[in-house]
């Protein structure tokens, strides 16, 4: 299951991290050689094992349905790379 | 002045409390220990103002008879717990500038506790590292250097940071977070006391995310007592994290120097690992012949999934970190970069915001959930996860507390693991078999190498059964006798 040049291209495009042609072949074998070491997990008889999502027992908690935070819209964008009147500013989606 | 810096955090609070001192001078040593320390890279932010007007306000407090548990002690903070009004960028380029509007769950209670800041401490980017390199504000210098040469060592990682400072009496505590070994293995490389929690001790919210099924935070302290007196505080139910488990929480510091006669302590056979230093095989033994003196008995244990811990780790722990480092998209908070459309102000802004591992990261991660690889690899590595977990349940059976070295190696210098992935990550040996099951597991310094440098073991508890870890701790404080500091250079 050897990590080739158009799977790092295609799952740098999923990420959405930009990736110059020069680093792909790099990129790939890198990733091959720790995919390579993790491989070993096929050793491991997991027949009938549930998978393990998380340590914590307890289902998911529940609280009352009710505004706790809010209405500080100048707050919410303080750090936002640009922003007007409480509102981000994005580059244009639909052309 | 170098008298207040050198003193222990309960030290420190006791000659508080006994008008020895003020918090104002005890915070003035200390900001001076930092400037005078600026070598060792540990604080990438210095807040003096705030720790004085913070100080002042606690000397008022204690003179009112209203003092906290921690009231008027400096500590620094890791640069991934969101500070209010102070930037947080999880040493990354992505977040350089973010100032949080609000405060860390774990922070606002040490702020609660009376606890004074100095500053943010420097990481790994992110959190992912070992060594303190992938920081984007530069790898941290460990203050202590090997009796052979003056080269520059790594702290560990990745709170690196912390653990620096505390080792070079730069703050009397600071906080941490641990994914796969970051309190623990940074802990054992500088001689100090690290404690990762129980999952679910420590609220997760306002901390920085990695991996949030594995993530927990806790302290790197001078002693065992230290480091209980803040976990005490650190520790709670919060319900801004749907994780965090309300159960109470104990005053950990009770737990130290409490007898360990009877206690059951296992060996897990599977933790002398290939080319491991007779150095560190010797200090196991040491540490085996010391709890026997205290009167523990010795029991071997089998965790027979033990070096699947890691390959397992490197699965879930991207998969996560690629899903929550998702949020970067240069939109409400961060980095921007230009671009020609929307895909590529994104691929742009992630590409130039993010460093070399954790970009490889976000790519294994985002690798091992496509399509046609998610049950080959991610399924597969939670069902290892379960394997492990309960490698741990079977365990508990035979013992009480585990013992075992907390890393494989003392440490090394800065730029020699760098270039190999693999080799970096096996220093989380035997330390991320607790992430993934969710243990609470200690280091405290035990002896030091014939080059002069701090080794580290570990204990490892049941769960939500940190008393005894520290129990177990303090007992080998005592035996153990380390009071060596880092020669001071800087």
């Amino acid at each position: 299951m050897a990590i080739d040049v158009a799977t790092v291209r295609k799952v740098a495009r999923l990420a959405r991290i930009a990736t110059p042609e020069d680093r792909l072949e790099p990129l790939a074998q890198e990733l091959n050689g720790i995919m390579a070491w993790i491989e070993q997990l096929a050793e491991v008889d997991t027949d009938g094992v549930e998978p393990l999502t998380s340590v914590v027992g307890a289902g998911a908690p529940l609280r009352d349905d009710v505004v706790t935070m809010g209405g500080d819209a100048s707050v919410i964008t303080s750090n936002a790379p640009k922003s007007v009147d409480g509102f981000f500013v994005v580059p244009k989606v639909v052309e | 002045m170098s008298t207040l810096t050198s003193l222990t955090l309960k030290g420190a609070i006791d000659g508080l409390e006994a008008g020895d001192f003020t918090s104002v001078e005890l915070t003035t040593a200390h900001i001076e220990a930092i400037e005078a320390a600026r070598a060792l890279n540990a604080f990438i932010v210095e807040t003096p103002e705030q720790a004085l007007s913070m100080a002042a306000a606690s000397d008022a407090r204690r003179a009112l008879g209203v003092a906290g548990p921690l009231d008027g002690a400096p500590l620094g903070i890791k640069d991934l717990f969101c500070t209010k009004g102070v930037q947080t960028t999880a040493c990354s380029n992505i977040l350089k500038g973010f100032v949080p509007e609000y405060e860390s769950t774990v922070t606002s209670q040490l702020w609660r506790d009376g606890a004074v800041m100095l500053g943010k401490l420097n990481l790994d980017q992110f959190a992912m590292g070992s060594s303190n390199e992938t920081s984007a504000f530069g790898p941290v210098t460990n203050p202590w250097r090997s009796t052979a040469s003056n080269k520059a060592l790594t702290p560990g990682g990745s709170s690196g940071g912390s653990a620096a400072a505390v080792a070079a009496d730069l703050c009397l505590g600071a906080t941490a977070t641990d994914t796969g070994g970051s309190i623990r293995q940074p802990a054992a490389f500088t001689g100090t006391v690290g404690i990762k929690p129980t999952y679910g001790r420590c609220s997760r919210w306002g901390v920085v995310a990695f991996a949030s099924s594995l993530d927990q935070a806790g302290p790197i302290a001078k002693t065992v007592e230290d480091a209980a007196l803040l976990l005490t505080s650190m520790c709670g139910h919060d319900p801004k994290d749907s994780t965090s488990l309300d159960v109470p929480v104990p005053d950990f510091t009770q737990f130290v120097g409490k007898s360990v006669k009877g206690l059951k302590i296992g060996i897990p056979k599977e933790y002398r690992v290939d080319n491991m230093p007779a150095e560190i095989e010797k200090l196991w033994e040491d540490g085996i012949a010391w709890l026997k003196e205290a009167g523990c008995e010795i029991v071997d244990i089998s965790l027979p999934h033990t070096k699947y811990a890691l390959p397992a780790y490197y699965i879930v722990a991207p998969a996560e970190a690629s899903s929550n480092l998702a949020r970067y998209d240069g939109m409400r908070y961060g980095l921007r970069a230009q671009g020609g459309n929307l895909t590529e102000v994104y691929e742009n802004t992630r590409a130039e915001g993010f460093g070399d591992e954790v970009k490889r990261r976000i790519l294994i991660g985002t690798y091992v959930l496509s399509a046609g690889y998610y049950d080959a690899y991610y399924l597969k590595a939670l069902k290892v996860r379960r394997r492990i977990a309960e490698d741990f349940d079977k365990a508990w059976e035979k013992c009480d507390a585990i013992l075992t070295p907390t890393a494989p190696s003392a440490a090394f210098g800065l730029g020699e693991n760098s270039n190999d992935p693999i080799a970096m990550y096996l220093n989380d040996v035997f330390t991320v078999t607790t992430n993934l099951a969710g243990l609470p597991g200690l280091s405290l310094p035990a002896g030091l190498d014939s080059n002069g440098l701090p080794l580290g073991l570990q204990i490892i508890g049941k769960p939500l059964d940190e008393g005894t870890v520290f129990s177990v701790a303090g007992a080998m404080e005592k035996a153990a006798g380390f009071n060596a500091k880092a020669a001071r250079w800087w």
